[in-house]
C-alpha cells in the first residue's frame, strides 16, 4: 500500500478506458497512452488492463507502507527511491521499463523533467484496486466516476494493490519504451471540404504549438487561426478522441481520452489509430506539424501497430516473442 | 430529393458516419436510424453483445449514427460501408415496438429555475404559461450525448425558444431542466453551461452503479415533463 505525500493535479488512476457506451454518453477515460499501462502490468505480470497510476503533473511523493513490486513507464522522470529522511538509497534510481522492488518505509519520488510534458505511468503488482464502474476502472473526471471516487489523486490518499499479483508469471525482464515520434499523422475529417482551400492548406502546412488549454478532455492548438468554416452551423454528431474540431475562433482541439462523446463543431481531420498515443507527450508549448496521410495509409499503420500490441501480449504471455 | 440517401463519411480511419441533410424531417428519419443500430446490434456486429463483433461503439446523433470499429477488427471499412448499405437498404418500415413513455416530475421556478422569469421575458409568455407549455408537449429522445444519459430531446413548443445566457454559469446542478435555443435538456451531472434553467428534477438520469440500467433514458424513449411544483413570484 502506498500512501500519497505529495502530488500535481490530474494525477488519476486509469486503465485502458472504457469502452462500448459512447450510445449512453458515457466517455472512454483510461491512459492517454495506453500502451505504457499495458507494458508496465505486463512487466509485473499483471492483466494487461489493470489499473495503474497516470502521472501528468511532477513531482510525485508516495510513501510505502508495505513492499510491493513496481514498474514505470513512459518518460523517465528520473524516479529514485529516497528513504524516510529523503537521502538517496544506493542503486535507488528507478529506470522505465524496468520492475523495482519498493520496501515499507521508503518513499518513491517521480521529480519529472522541464519539458513541455511529461507523462508517466506507474504500475503495481496486483494492479490499483478501485472498483470496476461500467466496465472500467478508469476515473471519468468530468462525471465523477470511477478511478479513486471519480477524482484525481490527492495528498493523504492511500492507494491499494490488489492481491492477485504473481510474481511467477512475469516473463520479460525489461521493455525498452517506443518513445514519441513527433509525427502526428491525420486523415482529414467529415467537414474537411467545408473549410476554404487555404484553411485545409493550412492545417497541414502550419507549425502548431499546443496552448494552455490541455488537459485530458483536449489539447487546444494556437497558430494562425484557421478561416473560414463555410457550414454555418451543424447538427451535433459524435466524436472520437484524436478527432480534430474547429470552433469558430478557428483554433483546432484535438479531443483526447475524456472528451464528451458528441460535438457540433465542423471535423476538419482525425489522428489516425496508430499516433493517438503521442498525444499523452504533448503539453503546453510542445510544437508539432499535422502529417496528412491517405486511408489507406492510416489503415496499414494500424496494422502494424495492431502487430506491435500482439507481439507485446505474445511475449508477456510466454507464447513466444 | 430522397430523405433516405445518407451521406457517408469517415470520422477516422476505423470509424463511419452515415447522416442525413438536418433540414429533413428528423423524428422520421432517426426512428430509421435508430432502428438500424438495433439491427446492427442484434446482427452480432457489436463488441458488447458478440466479443468477436467488429464494432466497439454504435452511436447515434441527431440525424446520423456513427459506427466504430474494434482497434484490432479485421473487417476493412469497405467492407463495413457495403454491410451498412444494405442493412440501410433491407431496414422495413415496419411498425417498431410502441415506444416507452417515462415521465419527468419537475420543480419549476423558484430556487429550482433561477432562470424561468428571463424566459417568461424573452418569450413574451407569463411564468405559468411557460410552465405549461414546457410540460404540455410529448418530447423524443433522439439521442443520449454531451453527459452520461443526457438526452437530446426534440418537440420544445418554437414559442420558447429563448438564446442562451451571454455569459455561462460555471455550474448548473444535476437534474436542472434548462433551455438552450430550440432545444430543451436535462443535466445528469453538474456542468458549466449558458442554458437557462426553468426547473429540477429529483430522478437520477446517470447512474454509475447501475451496469444493467445505468441511464434512465434511451434513445427513442418518449418523455413527459409533469409539474410537481410550480413557484412563479
Amino acid at each position: 500500500m502506498f500512501e500519497v505525500l505529495r502530488c500535481g493535479p490530474l494525477t488519476t488512476v486509469q486503465d485502458q478506458g472504457r469502452h462500448g457506451l459512447r450510445h449512453l454518453g458515457v466517455g472512454q477515460s483510461g491512459c492517454l497512452d495506453p500502451v505504457a499501462a499495458a507494458q508496465a502490468n505486463l512487466l509485473l505480470g499483471n492483466a494487461r488492463q489493470d489499473a495503474v497510476l497516470e502521472v501528468l503533473h511532477f513531482p510525485l511523493l508516495l510513501a510505502c507502507h508495505s513492499d510491493c513490486d513496481i514498474a514505470l513507464s513512459g518518460d523517465d522522470t528520473d524516479a529514485r527511491l529516497i528513504d524516510q529522511h529523503r537521502q538517496p538509497i544506493p542503486e535507488g534510481r528507478l529506470l522505465p521499463g524496468f520492475v523495482h522492488r519498493v520496501r515499507q518505509g521508503q518513499l518513491l519520488l517521480l521529480p519529472g523533467r522541464r519539458q513541455p510534458r511529461t507523462y508517466a505511468v506507474l504500475g503495481m503488482a496486483g494492479g490499483i484496486d478501485v472498483p470496476e464502474i461500467l466496465g472500467s476502472r478508469s476515473t471519468d473526471l468530468n462525471n465523477r466516476f470511477g478511478g479513486l471516487e471519480g477524482r484525481p489523486v490527492q495528498s493523504g490518499d492511500r492507494i491499494h494493490v490488489s492481491h492477485h499479483a504473481d510474481a511467477g508469471r512475469r516473463l520479460l525482464d525489461g521493455i525498452r519504451s517506443i518513445g514519441p515520434t513527433g509525427r502526428v499523422r491525420a486523415i482529414p475529417g467529415p467537414e474537411f471540404e467545408r473549410f476554404t482551400p487555404q484553411a485545409r492548406m493550412d492545417l497541414w502546412q502550419t507549425r502548431w504549438t499546443v496552448g494552455r488549454q490541455c488537459n485530458r478532455m483536449g489539447l487546444r492548438l494556437s497558430g494562425m487561426p484557421l478561416q473560414g468554416d463555410v457550414g454555418g452551423g451543424m447538427p451535433s454528431s459524435a466524436v472520437l478522441p484524436g478527432v480534430i474540431q474547429v470552433p469558430p475562433d478557428g483554433r483546432p482541439i484535438i479531443l483526447a481520452n475524456d472528451a464528451q462523446t458528441t460535438g457540433g463543431y465542423p471535423r476538419i481531420a482525425s489522428i489516425i489509430t496508430a499516433d493517438l498515443w503521442q498525444l499523452a507527450y504533448l503539453g503546453p508549448g510542445s510544437r508539432i506539424r499535422l502529417e496528412q496521410v491517405s486511408v489507406e495509409e492510416a489503415q496499414t499503420a494500424n496494422r502494424e501497430w495492431q502487430r506491435y500490441w500482439s507481439i507485446l501480449n505474445l511475449s508477456a504471455s510466454g507464447e513466444g516473442a | 430529393m430522397s430523405t433516405l440517401d445518407p451521406v457517408i463519411s469517415l470520422v477516422n480511419d476505423r470509424a463511419l458516419l452515415i447522416s442525413f441533410s438536418h433540414h429533413v424531417d428528423i423524428p422520421h428519419i432517426q426512428r430509421r436510424v435508430l432502428r438500424l443500430a438495433q439491427d446492427l446490434r442484434k446482427h452480432s456486429l457489436c463488441s458488447a453483445s458478440n466479443p468477436d463483433g467488429p464494432l466497439r461503439d454504435i452511436v447515434p446523433g441527431p440525424g446520423n449514427l456513427m459506427l466504430e470499429l474494434t482497434p484490432d477488427a479485421s473487417m476493412p471499412l469497405t467492407e463495413l460501408t457495403e454491410r451498412l448499405e444494405s442493412c440501410w437498404k433491407r431496414l422495413e418500415d415496419r411498425p417498431s415496438l410502441p415506444p416507452r413513455t417515462v415521465e419527468i416530475p419537475v420543480c419549476y421556478g423558484g430556487e429550482h429555475g433561477p432562470d424561468l422569469m428571463q424566459v417568461a421575458r424573452h418569450t413574451g409568455l407569463t411564468p405559468q404559461s411557460v410552465i405549461e407549455r414546457h410540460a404540455a408537449n410529448t418530447y423524443e429522445v433522439l439521442c443520449l450525448g454531451f453527459q452520461p444519459g443526457f438526452p437530446y430531446l426534440h418537440g420544445l413548443d418554437p414559442a420558447l425558444n429563448t438564446p442562451r445566457r451571454d455569459t455561462p454559469r460555471s455550474r448548473i446542478p444535476a437534474g436542472s431542466v434548462a433551455i438552450g435555443a430550440d432545444r430543451t435538456g436535462i443535466y445528469p451531472s453538474p456542468s458549466p453551461g449558458g442554458w437557462l434553467i426553468i426547473g429540477h428534477t429529483e430522478l437520477k438520469l446517470f447512474d454509475a452503479d447501475n451496469p444493467e440500467r445505468p441511464t434512465l433514458l434511451l434513445p427513442g424513449d418518449r418523455v413527459r415533463f409533469t409539474i410537481a411544483e410550480a413557484i412563479h413570484v
